[in-house]
């Protein structure tokens, strides 16, 4: 006999949002949802309040007044009557500079260190391991500073060059390392037609042109080998590509260099890498470089030993296992936390404002800052500013982190 | 005010209440603790000695205004500041009174909604060079390299000063006056500009102070003095008055010396109304007769202060100046006590 | 016999082994193949020696020479004549502001150093869980309310209520769980711990003198000391929260998802020092008109948010590292959520990212001297502010920076260490 029992009623009881696994995420959705916008409202009130309180707005009419006052390094036209918002972009620039050159020598020294913390050689192995902990295991606003005491204190500045009794000297009459920063000989065009930016866009022009052409060259050599069985020498062809064209045009322009001389308070003329700038990208460089040396490291360990052996076997040398097997395979594994040390060193160059250096942090969130008393909106779009260059960095890098990815299938 | 019912462990750990929009006496009198911005240290003006305790023209301001509130001069939490913080910590009510050399400009009273009280120290922008620099004139200054404080009014008249004459310089930022020191003592500034006064005071603190000079050319008008928010009028009372009764005081010749001797009553109805003896002032602010009695006993008159951190006497040497009383050729005068 | 006279010589006992020779053996082999195997390897070890024999023979007199017992810069060189030597009485002097700040009063000293000793029996029971008995981690949950009261000071009742109310949540907590589930358990622990705590509160208002130690305010604390309460606070803060905010990203409620997926993302996408001007200069503005937190419980929240950013990332990964038959398992044996997670999941998870959230700790640790960036003074900011703005110590930078590496290298370096090591203690995969 079989008994039909009604199926269970339908009709909604209020402890199913609790209890029914159907509605229960629901609930707690809704349920957190409300605590947000509560918590976000709350906040928000409490903004209005305190603004309101003291009588104050959020405006940011400011961007565009002038800002009053003068940066000394600036990668675009900027003087004290341009705008807060001018400012706040030489800012972003100055930080974008900082960081891409970080990453640049970071990545360098990481990738040296790292391989040579795996040398056969016992004292260099030690030497590198020493420098890696003692760069990991301090903080990085330590080496900022120590490294601009160095500046301060150590280099000669420019009054000690001046005068009979002066105690420094430019190297080769052409560098001079102070105290105030690096003044190195700045090569300039005096043909007429090359003034401005014209004469570097030609040398750009050749430059690219060189390099597809030693591309076809060596694309040549490739196939006369496969034709042949023998790789013609191409060296001096190559250098002649690269060097003979380069050198015709930098000639035709009337290359001249211009040698900074004291002249007045400082040395004038040439190209002035700041102290601020210098110290920082190198305290930057060689933090970062210590975490990127023990990631390179541990990619290169990731790779089976199998796979230096066989290269081994096939009579390769140890230099070459290094960079056509081991580097290459190596690679994909270091490629991920490297983003990250990217990203670390662009965030860490926020720390430019300990030494002084006129970054997006010493601008906007800095100078305008304090002059504009506008502390809400200033350190808003600098925390938007500075979330816009992660995502962006990290977009880019994720991109060739995929290109150049092991595809499973 | 609403307090205590903030949980134990929370409580201790500094959450002290204080409103910011109203009644800051009364937050004040609660607390038992006057909360003074102060520079993060400046010779003078307001530095902690070896043992931390914070002494100086400022800090004088300060302890006066505490002496008046709560009667006692040591009853001040001092908050150093630097020229970024200063203004949200007292727009935030971190603090009750900024009293760090801070110029009162049209923006700031306005814009930023604060009240300045009065002028504590009327002082110009200068420069300071070393002498083996062989500099005469701020005018000589082209190429020079020069070491400011960032988020200061002397950032911007740097600026205005070398477009107007049209030379040329490299600004170095720097954040507070400590950090300037070694910049400019090892030669990495060629100058470094600031307040007068503060030039002063930093050259004192040097090894050899002579062998850097202060430039002939004052750039700017920086009229210092304490400031409180905007929109609490009875505190901005307190304070300006506070202020006034030290100016007073000298005016009248009241010392901390004498001011027990001379509360006992005057023929001098002016020292009589400012020392309590007669009329009833005090209850107007809200406070009681004696306060500013308490005020100028804390740490002498304006003069006595004037003398004892900063004056000829001591190794900031500054001369009085514009900072003369009004009878003497100077600036300072207080409005009558009546 | 015919045989043996057949030959002429058969050896019918070993002889006994040769030493290797004198290059493939000991100090020299060693030497040969470690410092000159080669020609490129041999130019390397001459000049890295020549280095090191320049460094120290530079250093050695600077070091040799230094001065322990001046009382300013000015003293040193006139007693150093020219010679090179360092001043290292700079330390001598001011050894307290570095470690204390310059307003920790004097004759207290001995109360962070005490929660300091302390520190190191109260985390050893978790650090090296698998050697000491279980029991004393009992010690550990009541360490902080001892540190608390030790560093800050004030009646002993402010601490005691506070641990009143955890221990009154966690009585709570598994009754009511039983009864009507994890949520509503939840529920009751925190309504209970805020009674316990405004009761406790109000009490602790009332008698503020009862065995109490001189309270200290928390502006006060400065120098290295700072550092370390900013270090360990934050990261034992951070340490649950970055467990929520990981869950909620595995989460599959969409909202919850995004909800952690944003703040997260924000926070690792912006430099710390912008969430210390958050604190220092904006976080007032949200907080209710009439509260003012001190500077330092703002910058322990901004820091406490940032580092459960990264730690959650880390923890995320330990999440989806485990093998998805351990989720399986856990819904087969029909655990809810909340229990799935504590007893099955989190465990795990936890184990395998443990070394991850040692490094989140080591980076947080030397990312607290950024607070000095706005005007707190822990170490960095008394070296940078008070001490070399002084008349006497103006200019003796690599005796104080020396001292703030000396400082900061060892508590690093061991607790990177110690990650590795435990690291390999819990390898648990086969090799």
């Amino acid at each position: 006999m079989t008994t039909l029992s009604d199926p269970p009623s339908q009709s909604f009881q209020f402890s199913k949002l609790i209890n029914d696994t159907r509605y229960r995420s629901y609930t707690f959705q809704f349920i957190a949802l409300l605590c947000v916008i509560a918590l976000m409202s709350y906040l928000g009130w409490n903004l209005v309040q305190n603004l309101r309180a003291a009588g104050l707005n959020i405006s940011y009419g400011f961007l565009g007044s002038p800002a009053g006052y003068d940066i000394n390094q600036r990668l675009i036209e900027y003087d004290s009557q341009s705008t807060h918002w001018r400012a706040a972009m030489v800012g972003v620039l100055n930080t974008l500079l900082v960081a891409f050159l970080g990453c640049i020598t970071a990545t360098v020294i990481g990738v040296f260190v790292g391989v040579l913390r795996l040398s056969k050689n016992w004292l260099v192995r030690k030497i590198m391991s020493l420098y890696v902990e003692i760069f990991r295991n301090v903080p990085v606003l330590i080496w900022i500073l120590v490294i601009m005491a160095i500046f301060i204190a150590v280099l000669p500045q420019p009054r000690d060059f001046r005068g009979d009794d002066a105690t420094a000297s430019m190297l080769g009459g052409l560098f001079a390392f102070t105290g105030r920063g690096f003044y190195l000989p700045r090569p300039y065009f005096t043909a007429e037609w090359a003034a401005g930016g014209a004469g570097w866009l030609v040398v750009i022009g050749v430059l690219i042109a060189s390099f597809f052409g030693s591309r076809k060259l060596s694309a040549w050599a490739s196939k006369t080998q496969e034709a042949t069985g023998v790789r013609p020498t191409t060296w001096y062809l190559t250098l002649g590509i690269w060097f003979v064209p380069l050198l015709i045009v930098l000639l035709a322009q009337g290359l001249h260099w211009e040698i900074p001389a004291l002249a007045g308070f400082n040395f004038q003329g040439g190209i002035f890498a700041r102290n601020s700038l210098i110290a920082l990208w190198f305290a930057l460089s060689i933090y970062t470089a210590a975490f990127i040396a023990e990631n390179v490291r541990a990619g290169i360990l990731a790779i089976s030993k199998g796979q230096t052996e066989a290269a081994a076997s096939l009579g390769l040398r140890p230099n070459r296992i290094m960079n056509l097997v081991i580097l290459p395979q190596a690679l994909r594994v270091i490629i991920p936390p490297l983003i990250s040390q990217y990203l670390n060193l662009t965030k860490n160059s926020s720390l430019a404002i300990a030494v002084g250096y006129m970054d997006l942090t010493g601008t906007l969130g800095g100078i305008t800052l304090n002059q504009t008393g506008r502390a809400i909106e200033c350190v808003l779009l600098l925390m938007l500013f500075y979330l816009t260059i992660s995502l962006a960095i990290s977009a880019i890098m994720n991109a060739y982190n995929n290109a150049v990815k092991l595809k499973e299938r | 005010m609403k307090k205590s019912v903030f949980l134990g462990a929370l409580t201790v750990a500094g959450l002290a209440a204080a409103a910011a929009g109203a009644a800051t006496l009364d937050d004040v009198k609660a607390r038992g603790k006057l909360n003074c911005g102060v520079t993060t240290g400046l010779v003078g003006f307001a530095a902690p000695d070896a043992n931390g305790q914070w002494d100086g023209f400022d800090v004088g301001v300060c302890r006066a205004i505490a002496a008046a509130v709560l009667g006692d001069p040591t009853a001040v939490e001092f908050v150093p500041t630097t020229g970024k913080t200063r203004f949200t910590a007292l727009a935030s009510g971190e603090i009750d009174v900024l009293a760090r050399n801070t110029t009162w400009t049209f923006s700031r009273d306005t814009d930023l909604k604060f009240d300045f009280v009065g002028v504590n120290y009327y002082d110009g922008q200068g420069f300071m060079v070393p002498k083996a620099l062989g500099v005469s004139s701020a005018k000589e200054l082209d190429g020079a390299t020069v070491c400011i404080q960032t988020g200061t009014t002397t950032e911007l008249n740097l600026a205005d000063f070398f477009r107007a004459n049209n030379i040329s310089y490299e600004p170095v930022p720097i954040e507070t006056n400590a950090e300037a020191q070694p910049l400019y003592l090892e030669g990495a500034c060629d100058v470094y500009t600031t307040d007068a006064s503060g030039l002063a005071a930093t050259r004192a603190a040097f090894e050899t102070p002579a062998d850097h000079i202060i430039l002939p050319e004052i750039i700017s008008k920086e009229p210092l003095g304490p400031l409180v928010r905007h929109g609490d009028n009875d505190w901005g009372d307190i304070v300006m008055w506070t202020l006034n009764a030290l100016i007073a005081a000298e005016e009248y010749g009241v010392t901390s010396a004498n001011v027990d001797e001379l509360a006992a009553g005057t023929d001098n109805p002016e020292i009589n109304r400012l020392l309590g003896t007669e009329g009833d002032l005090g209850p107007m602010v809200g406070l009681d007769n004696q306060w500013a009695m308490r005020a100028i006993k804390a740490g002498g008159n304006y003069g006595e202060l004037f003398e004892k951190n900063i004056g000829e006497s001591t190794p900031i040497g500054l001369a009085r100046g514009l900072n003369a009383q009004w009878t003497d050729g100077g600036l300072l005068y207080s409005p009558p006590f009546r | 016999m015919t045989e043996k006279a057949s030959l002429a010589f058969v050896r019918d006992t070993m002889l006994p082994e040769q030493p290797p020779p004198a290059s493939e053996t000991g100090i020299i082999k060693w030497v040969r193949a470690n410092l000159f195997p080669d020609v490129l390897n041999s130019i390397l070890t001459i000049v890295a020696l020549y280095l090191i024999i320049k460094i120290v023979v530079g250093a050695w007199p600077w070091f040799a020479n230094g001065m322990w017992a001046t009382s300013s810069l000015a003293e040193c060189r006139e007693i150093l004549q020219g010679t090179t030597g360092a001043c290292f009485s700079v330390l001598t002097e001011r050894w307290n502001q570095l470690l204390f700040g310059f307003t920790y009063p004097n004759d207290q000293y001995w109360r962070p150093i005490l929660a300091f000793v302390l520190l190191a029996f109260a985390a050893a029971p978790m650090l090296f869980a698998m050697f000491l008995p279980r029991k004393l981690l009992l010690f550990t949950a009541l360490y902080p309310f001892i540190a608390f009261w030790l560093i800050w000071g004030g009646t002993v009742l402010t601490p005691l209520f506070a641990l009143l109310g955890f221990v009154a949540a966690a009585t709570v907590f598994p009754r009511v769980e039983k009864a009507s589930g994890f949520a509503s358990a939840l529920g009751a622990a925190v309504v209970t711990a805020a009674i316990v705590w405004y009761v406790g509160g109000l009490i602790a208002g009332t008698t503020p003198n009862l065995i109490a130690l001189e309270p200290v305010p928390s502006r006060d604390m400065g120098g290295f000391m700072l550092n370390f309460i900013l270090g360990t606070v934050c990261v034992s803060l951070s340490l649950p929260l970055g467990i929520l905010l990981a869950l909620g990203r595995q989460s599959n409620m969409p909202i919850i998802k995004w909800i952690c997926v944003v703040f997260i993302e924000f926070i690792r996408g912006v430099p710390l020092i912008t969430l210390l001007f958050v604190a220092n200069v904006v976080l007032a503005y949200f907080l209710p008109p009439g509260t003012n937190f001190d500077l330092i419980l703002r910058v322990i929240i901004m820091i406490t948010m940032f580092s459960s950013a990264y730690i959650a990332e880390v923890i995320r990964g330990g999440l989806a590292a485990l093998p998805k038959g351990q989720y399986e398992a856990a819904d087969s044996l029909g655990l809810d959520y909340a229990q799935a997670m504590r007893l099955i999941i989190m465990p795990q998870a936890l184990k395998i990212s443990i070394p991850g959230i040692v490094n989140v700790a080591v980076g947080l640790f030397k990312d607290t001297t950024l607070v000095s960036v706005i005007s707190m003074f822990d170490l960095v900011g008394m070296i940078r502010g008070p001490i070399l703005a002084s008349t006497e110590w103006n200019g003796v930078y690599w005796e104080l920076w020396g001292f703030a590496i000396l400082l900061f290298f060892p508590v690093c370096y061991g607790i990177s260490q110690y990650s590795q090591w435990l690291e390999r203690q819990l390898a648990t995969d086969h090799r």
